[in-house]
C-alpha cells in the first residue's frame, strides 16, 4: 500500500494515537508518522487521522483547545483542498469543533462514560469510508466515551439525510445521539468523523475484524 | 501565617506517641521547628512509615522467582518475563479519602498508583481496582419494601460506590490506561469504612528502568510537573487514623486530581528516563517533597538542600509548612546528572510541563529545606524513613472471642430451601456475585488494543505486542473467610487469585497484596493481621509467587467497627503463546464437563457452606469457619490446568468461588451473552442438597472438553493425582442440575446482568 502516507496528529492528552498508528502501520501496511501538535505543517502526508483519546484533557469542552494546535491549520487547509481526514472519537469532536465537520458531541445522555461494543448500520456504502461494506450491512464496533451524544439542528441533519452523508447508525443507541448517528462525513465526502473505534476491532488476536474493512476502504481508495 | 508553639500537645495533634517526640527532640539535639514536626509527623504516620507492620510484613517471601527488584527497594516490584522485558505493578488504598471525598479519593487512587509504576519507567498497560461498600440493598431480591434504616445506608453505600466508580473511570480513561478488571463486595462492615484499592502494571525493557535513589554529590534536583498548591495538606496523616464524625472536617485532606497533567507526565517522565539525563526520580504521594526528598536521600546515602522559594506554587501565601507537606497531585522529584539539565528542561518544555531545579545533592546526609533566606528544616534523612530511623512496633495479639461463637454455630440448624431454582436466582442476582458490567462499562477496558480477555469473567489478559506473550492479572480477596479465619483466608486469597489467573491459561508468577484492616491496636485486630500474613506467606512459598511489594491500610475502622480484614491480593500470570488463551464459558453443545479437585464429602460440605455467599445472602448469617484449603493440592490443581490449557485439551475452565458449585455452573452457560449454551449436571449428593450445591469448596475448576479429549485429561489429571469427575454435558438452552434445578438461560442471566444496574438506577 506504498501510496498511502498516513499521518496520525498527536495532541496532548490523545491515548489511542497508537493504536490506529499499530493498525495502519502494521494491520494496513501503509506508511504512517506521527504528526505533533506543535508542528506547522503535515509533510507529504496524503491521509491525517484525529486519535481518539482526550486532547487537553477535554477541558473546557471536548475538542475545543485542540482547534487551536499549530498543526490544525494546515489539516484544515488539506481537507479544505479535497483531503482525506478522518476522526475517530475525541477527533470527531475535534473535527466537529473546527466546523469541517456540522454539529456537535453532547454529553452521553445518561450522563456516564460508556465503554462497549455496540453494532451499527452500514447506511450509505457509496462512501471512501464504507465502500467495503454492503449497504445496511451490521458490524460491531466497540465504543468508549463520555461525550458522544451527536446533535445538530433540524436543517443540518436535513442537509445530512438528503446528501447521505450519515454512514453509520447505532441499532441500539449508546449515547441519546440524533436519529442514532454514529457516524458522518462532510457535503465534499472527504472528511468523516465517527464515535465508534473500528481500531479496535481490526486485528484477529482482538476478537473481532468488522472494523478492519473500515480501513481496508479507505486505503484502497487513495491508492 | 504564625506558627503555635512547639510542644508534645502539638505534635499529639499531629498524631505523634509522647515516646515519638521524644526521640525525635533526641534525634535533632533541640526542639523541632514547626516544618520539622510536620515533617517527623508525616514520615512516621502509619502510611508512610509501615511502623506497626513491617515486622510481620518481613515474614512474607520477598525474594526469589522472577523478582528483578524485590519488595520495598523501589516504588514497585519488577518481575522478569523473557525478551528483555519486565513488569512493574503495584496496589495501594485510598480507603480515608474516597470515604469522605469519594469521587476524588477514588481518581487520585488511580493516579497515585499508575506514577508508582512509571517512575520506574514502566509504561503502564493496565489497571485494575478492587472496592467495597456497605450494601446497597437491603439484601432480599424481589423486596422492595425497606426500613427507613436500610434506605438511608443503603443510599449512602449506592452514594460512595457511584462516585468511586465515576472516579476511577474519568482517571483512568483520560490518562489512555484500560482498566481491565476488579472486584467490588457490598458488606455491611464497610458501611462507614469503603474500601478503595487501586492496582496497576506496567512494562520496562530490562536495561530502561529507573531507580529511586539520589546519587552523585552536586547533582541538580529538580521538581517537574503540577505546581504546589494547598491541597492535600497532611493527607498521610489523616489516613493513619480511625474514620470519625470529625472526618467530614477533613476534605481539605484530600488531594484532587489531574488526569490530563498526569497523562502529560507520563510521556515526558518515560521521555527523560530514556534520554539519560535521570539520575534517580520518586513520584510525589503521601507526604509529597517530605518524603521524596528524604526517601531519595536515605536510599543514596547523601542529604539534599533545597530552596522552596523556587518551588512554581498555585498560591503564593504558603508557608514551608504547607510547601512540605502539600500532597498536591502530579509532581515528581528528578535528580538530574549535572550537564544534562537543558535535556530534561527541554522534554519537560515540550509537555509544556515545570521542570524547575529546586537543589541540589551534599555529602552530609541531612535534608536541609530553605524557605524565604530561613533554614526552615535540617534534618537527618535516615532516621525519618522506613528501614532507617523510623519506630517499628510490635503489637499485642489476642484470639478473636467471636471465633468461638462462629464456629460452634450448627449450620444444619439453617432451614432447608424447599425451591432450589429460586434460591439459584436470588444469588445470582446479589450484587456480591452478579455481573459488574455496570460497573466496568464506565472504564475504557480496551484503549491500546491489547484487551483479549475483557473483563466479567475470572482474571483479564493483556497481549504485549511484539511477542508472542500476554499478562493474566487479578485481584481477589474474600474478607468474610479472613474474617471467619484469618490464616485459612489468607491463603485462600492467594490461591484463588492464582487459581483464576491459572484457569486463563497463565502461569502465576508474583504477588502485591493491599492490606486493608481496624485498628493495630486492637489485639483482636493484630491478630487477624498477623495470622492473615502467616496465611499469605504460606500460600506464596508453595506457589512460588513472591511478594512485590504492596501498602498497609490500618484504621478501616469507625466507632463501634472493623471492616472484615481485608488482605487484597494482585497476582500477575504470564502466557507464553497468546494463542493459548483460556476462557471460562461453555463455547458449544456437546462437551463434557468435568470437575477438577479433590472429593467431596458430607462433612467436607458442611464446613465449605461455612461463611458462604448462600449462608448470607439467603440465610442473612455470617457463621460457621472458612473453607478449607490445601495449598500442596492447589499447586498440583494449577499445574493440571495448565498443562491442559497447553495441550489445548479444554474448551472452557472456570474455578468454583462465591456461591459454589450451582454458581459457577451457570456462570458457564451465560458468562458469554452472545452465545449461551445450557447444560445438563448429574450430581451424587451426600448430606444437604443446598449444602452440596452452594459450598464454597476451594481448589475446583470446572472445564468442558471435547469428548474425544476425556482420556487424555484424565490421565494427565491422574500423574498429578488430582481428582477429575465427570459432571455432565452442554445442551440446550436451559440450565438444569439433576431434578432440582431447571431454569431457562435468559431467566438466570436476566438478574445475573441486570441487578446491579436495577439497584443503580432507580
Amino acid at each position: 500500500m506504498a501510496g498511502v502516507k498516513a499521518g496520525v496528529v498527536v495532541f496532548p492528552g490523545s491515548n489511542c494515537d497508537h493504536d490506529i498508528y499499530y493498525i495502519l502501520k502494521h494491520i494496513m501496511n501503509t506508511d504512517t508518522e506521527f504528526l505533533w501538535h506543535k508542528e506547522q505543517g503535515i509533510g507529504d502526508r496524503n491521509l491525517i487521522i484525529l486519535p481518539g483519546g482526550f486532547s487537553f484533557g477535554d477541558y473546557l469542552r471536548c475538542g475545543a483547545a485542540a482547534k487551536f494546535s499549530p498543526v490544525m491549520n494546515e489539516v484544515i487547509r488539506f481537507a479544505n483542498n479535497g483531503g482525506v481526514v478522518i476522526g475517530i472519537c475525541n477527533g470527531f469532536q475535534v473535527l466537529c469543533e473546527t466546523g469541517l465537520l456540522p454539529g456537535v458531541l453532547l454529553r452521553n445522555e445518561n450522563l456516564k462514560f460508556v465503554c462497549k461494543t455496540v453494532t451499527l448500520k452500514v447506511e450509505n456504502n457509496k462512501s471512501i469510508f464504507t465502500g467495503d461494506y454492503e449497504i445496511k450491512e451490521e458490524i460491531n464496533i466497540p465504543v468508549a466515551h463520555g461525550e458522544g451524544n451527536y446533535y445538530c439542528d433540524s436543517n443540518t441533519h436535513m442537509e445530512l439525510v438528503g446528501n447521505n452523508q450519515i454512514l453509520f447508525r447505532y441499532t441500539d443507541n449508546p449515547n441519546g445521539s440524533l436519529d442514532d448517528i454514529a457516524g458522518i462525513q462532510n457535503i465534499n465526502r472527504n472528511v468523516f468523523g465517527m464515535m465508534p473505534h473500528p481500531e479496535r476491532a481490526s486485528d484477529k488476536i482482538l476478537g473481532n475484524t468488522d472494523g478492519y474493512r473500515f480501513f481496508k476502504s479507505v486505503v484502497e481508495s487513495i491508492q | 501565617m504564625t506558627e503555635p508553639e512547639i510542644n508534645f500537645s502539638l505534635a499529639k495533634q499531629f498524631g505523634l506517641l509522647e515516646d515519638e517526640y521524644e526521640r525525635i527532640i533526641k534525634i535533632l539535639g533541640r526542639t523541632p521547628t514547626y516544618t520539622e514536626l510536620g515533617i517527623f509527623s508525616v514520615m512516621w504516620s502509619e502510611h508512610c512509615s509501615y511502623k506497626n507492620s513491617i515486622l510481620q510484613l518481613k515474614t512474607l517471601p520477598r525474594s526469589g522467582g522472577r523478582l528483578l527488584v524485590g519488595a520495598g527497594e523501589e516504588n514497585a516490584g519488577l518481575v522478569d518475563i523473557g525478551d528483555g522485558l519486565a513488569v512493574a505493578f503495584k496496589i495501594e488504598s485510598h480507603n480515608h479519602p474516597s470515604a469522605v471525598e469519594p469521587y476524588q479519593g477514588a481518581a487520585t487512587g488511580v493516579g497515585g498508583i499508575l506514577r508508582d509504576i512509571f517512575t520506574m519507567g514502566a509504561r503502564p498497560i493496565a489497571a485494575l481496582n478492587s472496592l467495597r461498600f456497605g450494601k446497597i440493598s437491603n439484601g432480599k431480591a424481589g423486596e422492595t419494601v425497606e426500613t427507613v434504616s436500610t434506605v438511608s445506608t443503603a443510599g449512602r453505600s449506592k452514594f460512595l460506590f457511584k462516585n468511586v466508580v465515576k472516579g476511577i473511570g474519568d482517571y483512568g480513561n483520560c490518562f489512555g490506561v484500560p482498566t481491565i478488571s476488579g472486584e467490588v463486595y457490598f458488606e455491611e462492615c464497610y458501611q462507614d469504612n469503603p474500601l478503595v484499592n487501586a492496582m496497576a502494571v506496567g512494562i520496562v525493557k530490562h536495561n530502561e528502568s529507573a531507580t529511586a535513589t539520589a546519587s552523585g554529590v552536586g547533582n541538580p534536583v529538580f521538581i517537574v510537573g503540577s505546581s504546589t498548591g494547598k491541597d492535600g495538606i497532611h493527607g498521610a496523616t489523616f489516613a493513619s487514623e480511625e474514620i470519625s464524625e470529625e472526618s467530614e472536617s477533613k476534605r481539605p485532606n484530600v488531594q484532587v486530581g489531574d488526569p490530563f497533567t498526569e497523562k502529560l507526565l507520563l510521556e515526558a517522565t518515560l521521555e527523560v528516563i530514556r534520554s539519560g539525563a535521570v539520575v534517580g526520580i520518586q513520584d510525589m504521594g503521601a507526604a509529597g517533597i517530605t518524603c521524596s526528598t528524604s526517601e531519595m536521600s536515605a536510599k543514596g546515602k547523601c542529604g539534599m538542600e533545597i530552596n522552596l522559594d523556587l518551588v512554581p506554587l498555585r498560591d503564593e501565601n504558603m508557608s514551608a509548612y504547607e510547601i512540605m507537606l502539600s500532597e498536591s497531585q502530579e509532581r515528581m522529584l528528578v535528580v538530574v546528572e549535572k550537564g544534562k539539565e537543558q535535556i530534561a528542561i527541554d522534554i519537560f518544555d515540550k509537555w509544556d510541563l515545570n521542570c524547575v531545579e529546586i537543589g541540589k545533592i551534599t555529602e552530609e546526609e541531612k535534608v536541609k529545606i530553605y524557605y524565604k533566606g530561613k533554614l526552615e528544616a535540617d534534618v537527618p534523612p535516615y532516621d525519618l524513613v522506613l528501614g532507617g530511623g523510623a519506630p517499628v512496633y510490635k503489637r499485642e495479639i489476642k484470639e478473636p472471642a467471636y471465633f468461638k461463637d462462629k464456629r460452634a454455630f450448627d449450620l444444619n440448624s439453617v432451614k432447608e430451601p424447599e425451591d432450589l431454582n429460586k434460591v439459584l436466582l436470588t444469588l445470582l442476582s446479589s450484587p456480591n456475585i452478579a455481573n459488574k458490567k455496570w460497573v466496568y462499562e464506565q472504564y475504557d477496558y480496551q484503549v491500546r488494543t491489547n484487551t483479549v480477555i475483557l473483563p466479567g469473567g475470572d482474571a483479564s489478559v493483556i497481549r504485549l505486542k511484539d511477542t508472542d506473550k500476554a499478562l493474566s492479572v487479578k485481584v481477589d480477596c474474600n474478607g468474610r473467610y479472613v474474617y471467619l479465619d484469618p490464616y485459612k483466608g489468607g491463603m485462600i486469597a492467594v490461591c484463588e487469585s492464582a487459581r483464576n489467573v491459572a484457569c486463563t491459561g497463565a502461569k502465576p508468577l508474583a504477588i502485591t497484596n493491599c492490606l486493608n484492616f481496624g485498628n493495630p491496636y486492637n489485639p483482636e485486630v493484630y491478630y487477624q493481621f498477623s495470622e492473615a500474613i502467616r496465611g499469605i506467606g504460606d500460600a506464596c512459598r508453595i506457589l512460588e509467587t513472591p511478594v512485590t511489594g504492596g501498602n498497609v491500610s490500618f484504621y478501616n475502622q469507625s466507632q463501634d467497627y472493623a471492616v472484615y480484614p481485608t488482605p487484597v491480593i494482585g497476582m500477575l500470570g504470564l502466557i507464553e503463546d497468546v494463542d493459548k488463551i483460556m476462557t471460562s464459558y461453555f463455547k458449544k453443545e456437546g462437551d463434557i464437563i468435568l470437575i477438577l479437585g479433590k472429593p467431596v464429602d458430607e462433612n467436607s460440605i458442611k464446613n465449605d457452606i461455612g461463611g458462604s455467599e448462600y449462608i448470607n445472602t439467603i440465610h442473612g448469617l455470617t457463621e460457621g469457619n472458612s473453607p478449607d484449603i490445601d495449598t500442596e493440592f492447589e499447586k498440583k490443581l494449577q499445574e493440571v490446568i495448565l498443562k491442559l490449557t497447553d495441550e489445548r485439551l479444554v474448551n472452557s475452565a472456570h474455578d468454583i468461588s462465591d456461591g459454589g458449585l450451582a454458581v459457577a455452573l451457570a456462570e458457564c452457560c451465560i458468562m458469554d451473552p452472545e452465545n449461551m449454551t445450557g447444560c445438563e449436571i448429574n450430581i451424587e449428593y451426600s448430606g444437604r442438597k443446598d449444602f452440596r450445591l452452594f459450598a464454597e469448596t476451594q481448589s475446583s475448576i470446572i472445564i468442558s472438553a471435547d469428548p474425544g479429549n476425556i482420556k487424555k485429561i484424565l490421565e494427565i489429571a491422574e500423574m498429578y493425582s488430582v481428582n477429575v469427575k465427570e459432571t455432565g454435558i452442554t445442551k440446550g438452552n436451559r440450565f438444569k442440575i439433576n431434578t432440582e434445578i431447571d431454569l431457562p438461560l435468559r431467566e438466570i442471566a436476566e438478574g445475573y446482568y441486570n441487578s446491579i444496574k436495577n439497584i443503580m438506577e432507580v
